[in-house]
């Protein structure tokens, strides 16, 4: 380990100033390593010619199909000893909870095995274990998953799932992150470590519609926490928020700021009565009056004034499919196929499981090759995939109806007599 | 041959054994939170039971020692519990709060900003870039290092309209994802084709269909099976780049950056929105990028001077409109930034809807 050290000046410009700099910390790996030595010269390299020279190829561990990253360097001529730079993906804990036991036992792993590089985490959520050669990687593999960690998703498979903090530590969450992430993805491993889908298949799940785990913009499937009933409030709670942020932020920060102006600021006395209404009281004359049924769960008020009123009681998810980012057609977000499902039992969670499942097969014999969910739902239209999953339709699914004729109707009278019938034996 | 060690398919492991003891003890059953300081969030259970969350920021690729030192503040400082965000802060809980200013004061001296909570500037969402990844067009971590040193103060106060999202990404497939502020690579020339190559390096009929606008055809060339763009209708895009390196699309000289805006992940107010590309041309220009700081600050803080409280930078454009937006971040209004691409209509004004 006695390499000498390679002239970094454009690097060296990025460890002033005030944030964490990640270049001090690859120098100082570099210190006690020829292999992060020629990781930083290659670095540098890249910096200087404004290029980058990794290059894939085909890397894994014994039984899986996926989940390294192979990396092998286009410049090895000159930074030998950093020519295999491979990573392994790692699937986080739900809510990316750890301990620093474990956390000390995956660098230890990580200094024996591979460069000392981790990152916390990739934008997939995995936990990046950056930089091992092909050699070592199976080594790597086999003591983090000793450790109870095990690969995540590359490449035409189920991929690594995030979720939010929820209900570990958030009044916001409306289910069982944390469980409903690991029985979900748990039961689809297969189609994660032995890559055989079209293309890959995202799940995510936030627990409620303020969406931090960005599932709509992101998932094939989003799982996200909403409620049925009505706002919960809390009156200290309200008259506290109210004595210390005044009349004006309450008008111009939550009342005109409901996007279906569900909110109203009343005289106490004057408050409406029903079975839809919230109302709580945020001095002695005046109260805030929420028309439930008008709500669309927004997130807005709540977030302002978090505790004066909080989310209801009947809880469950919303979930969106189709969501993606650029390529091939442009960003598509997720819609809405299931506006409620509760998420309360095992059987709940067992039904979100089942929709998964459906979703996924139907991806798999439908999508064309590098085809996304939403890609294949824009070229088959919602109808056909609703049908291959088995849910039924539901104008919680669309912004409008259709503006245009182009479309032929001659089985409207069925599928009316459908309805009433469907109608008729739910009473 | 030693035999080889079949998997453990655990998949996803499960984090009650990671949580904090009072987060497993109050496990769905929080009432509500405050902030009683920037960096810090105190959250209330119904059970009367308080928890006080302390949010560093990190330079997310982080070397073994980093992570170390990490830990030894939680073991000293905090209760051996932490936990990431999905912006690579790191968050350590405590149960008491006279644990709070000690935690605060070892992460600050060791130089991890506390902060990144309520309408702050949070860390940047980034990629890989010329570290790790193998189509990248520039780095992730450099710009993201040199952004965050100019807007320290940002995320260690609270002091923005909303709260303020920021992505990079090192090519157009946008790996950062949406943010209210977002910088991507932007190709300006067609993919360079090495023809030695393709034969033996790409599945051209995958190449083919891999374009957004049908602009790859196979065709042989000087006796070698290869691939052609038409050059009309390339627009750069690098799709074909990935499933075929010898069709280089990254350039030093004309690879730039673009800036976007407007993305909005939360259903909060509006519904969540697209990022839209607000100016381009900039620099690739390592290891600091300057033009493109300056570009984001002077976007960020337009916002900050002229947003309402709680408007995101989606809500505040929609507002003033973007006319104004434009004038006021003093950017020059394109005709690239008029949208072309499939169902680009509905992004055109029909109405007469326009502020004099």
């Amino acid at each position: 380990m006695s390499k000498k050290q390679h002239d970094t000046p454009m690097l060296d410009q990025l460890e002033a100033g005030p944030w964490p700099s990640f270049v001090t910390g690859l120098k100082r790996l570099a210190k006690d390593s020829d292999y992060m030595t020629d990781l930083m010269g290659q670095l540098e390299h890249s910096y200087k010619t404004r290029k980058g020279y990794w290059k894939g190829g085909t890397v894994g561990v014994f039984g899986y199909g996926g989940g390294v990253i192979p990396r092998f360097s286009e410049v090895a001529e000159m930074f030998p000893a950093s020519k295999e730079f491979h990573t392994l993906r790692i699937q986080p804990p739900a809510g990316m909870h750890y301990n620093t036991d474990v956390l000390r036992k995956m660098c230890d792993i990580w200094e024996k095995h591979g460069s000392g590089l981790i990152a916390f985490h990739g934008q997939s959520g995995d936990i990046m274990f950056q930089g091992a050669s092909t050699a070592n990687v199976q080594g790597a593999f086999d003591e983090l998953n000793e450790l109870g960690f095990d690969l995540g998703g590359a490449g035409p498979a189920v991929r690594t799932s995030m979720s939010c903090v929820g209900a570990a530590r958030c009044e916001q969450s409306c289910f069982d992150e944390a469980r409903a992430h690991r029985q979900v993805v748990n039961t689809f491993l297969d189609d994660m470590h032995r890559p055989a889908l079209p293309y890959k298949f995202k799940f995510k799940f936030s627990g409620c519609p303020n969406d931090c785990m960005n599932s709509i913009q992101r998932a094939d499937m989003a799982v996200i926490g909403t409620w049925r009933d009505n706002m919960r409030t809390d009156e200290p709670l309200a008259r506290k928020w109210f004595a210390k942020h005044g009349m004006t932020e309450l008008v111009n920060d939550v009342v005109s700021r409901c996007p279906t102006k569900a909110i109203m600021l009343k005289e106490t006395k004057d408050v409406s009565k029903g079975a839809k209404i919230t109302s709580v009281a945020i001095n002695d004359t005046q109260s805030l009056e929420i028309d439930n049924s008008n709500c669309v769960r927004c997130m807005h008020c709540i977030n302002v004034m978090t505790g004066a009123l909080a989310t209801g009681t009947d809880k469950g998810v919303t979930v969106l499919m189709g969501g993606k980012r650029t390529l091939k057609i442009g960003d598509l977000m997720g819609t809405v196929v299931t506006p409620f499902m509760p998420m309360k039992t095992d059987e709940d969670y067992q039904a979100l499981v089942e929709l998964a499942q459906k979703s996924i097969d139907f991806f798999a014999e439908n999508a064309l090759e590098h085809e996304r969910t939403g890609e294949m739902i824009e070229r088959i239209g919602l109808i056909n995939f609703l049908e291959g999953i088995g849910l039924e339709i539901d104008p919680n699914m669309v912004s409008t109806p259709r503006t245009n004729p182009y479309v032929r109707t001659d089985g409207w009278d069925d599928e009316v007599a459908k309805i009433n019938a469907k109608k008729a034996a739910a009473n | 041959m030693a035999t080889m060690r079949t998997p453990i398919e655990s998949g996803v492991p499960d984090n009650k054994q990671f949580l904090h003891p009072l987060m497993h003890k109050n496990y769905g059953n929080w009432k509500y939170h405050d902030r009683p300081r920037p960096g810090v969030l105190h959250h209330v259970s119904h059970s009367g039971d308080e928890i006080w969350t302390v949010r560093a920021g990190t330079q997310r690729q982080m070397d073994l020692y980093t992570i170390r030192k990490l830990c030894d503040i939680a073991d000293t400082y905090a209760d051996g519990h932490v936990r990431f965000t999905i912006r690579s802060n790191i968050e350590y809980m405590v149960s008491d709060q006279a644990k709070v200013a000690p935690l605060i004061e070892s992460l600050t001296s060791n130089g991890f900003p506390v902060g990144g909570t309520g309408n702050s500037v949070s860390s940047i969402a980034h990629t890989q870039g010329w570290l790790h990844c193998d189509i990248p067009g520039t780095d992730a971590s450099g710009a993201v290092k040199a952004l965050m040193d100019d807007l320290h103060a940002e995320f260690i106060q609270e002091d923005m309209p909303n709260r303020v999202h920021l992505s990079t990404s090192c090519c157009e497939i946008n790996c950062g994802g949406q943010a209210d502020i977002a910088i991507i690579i932007q190709h300006t020339k067609p993919p360079k084709i090495n023809h030695d190559l393709v034969a033996n390096m790409c599945e051209r009929p995958t190449v083919v269909a891999r374009c957004p606008v049908a602009a790859i055809r196979p065709a042989m060339v000087n006796g070698k099976p290869s691939l052609e763009i038409d050059e009309t209708k390339c627009m750069c895009c690098g799709a074909c780049y990935p499933p075929c390196p010898p069709m280089q699309i990254n350039d030093p000289e004309h690879s730039k950056l673009a800036i976007w805006v407007g993305g909005k992940n939360s259903n909060a107010r509006g519904k969540p929105t697209f990022m839209k590309m607000v100016a381009s041309g900039l620099p690739n220009n390592p290891p600091r990028w300057p033009e493109v700081s300056a570009m984001v600050k002077k976007i960020l803080y337009t916002y900050k001077e002229d947003a309402r409280s709680w408007e995101r930078v989606a809500d505040w454009i929609e507002r003033i409109g973007w006319p104004a937006f434009f004038e006021k971040c003093d950017l020059p209004f394109t005709k690239y930034l008029i949208d072309d691409w499939r169902g680009s209509r509905s992004s055109l004004n029909a109405s007469t809807h326009i502020r004099f």
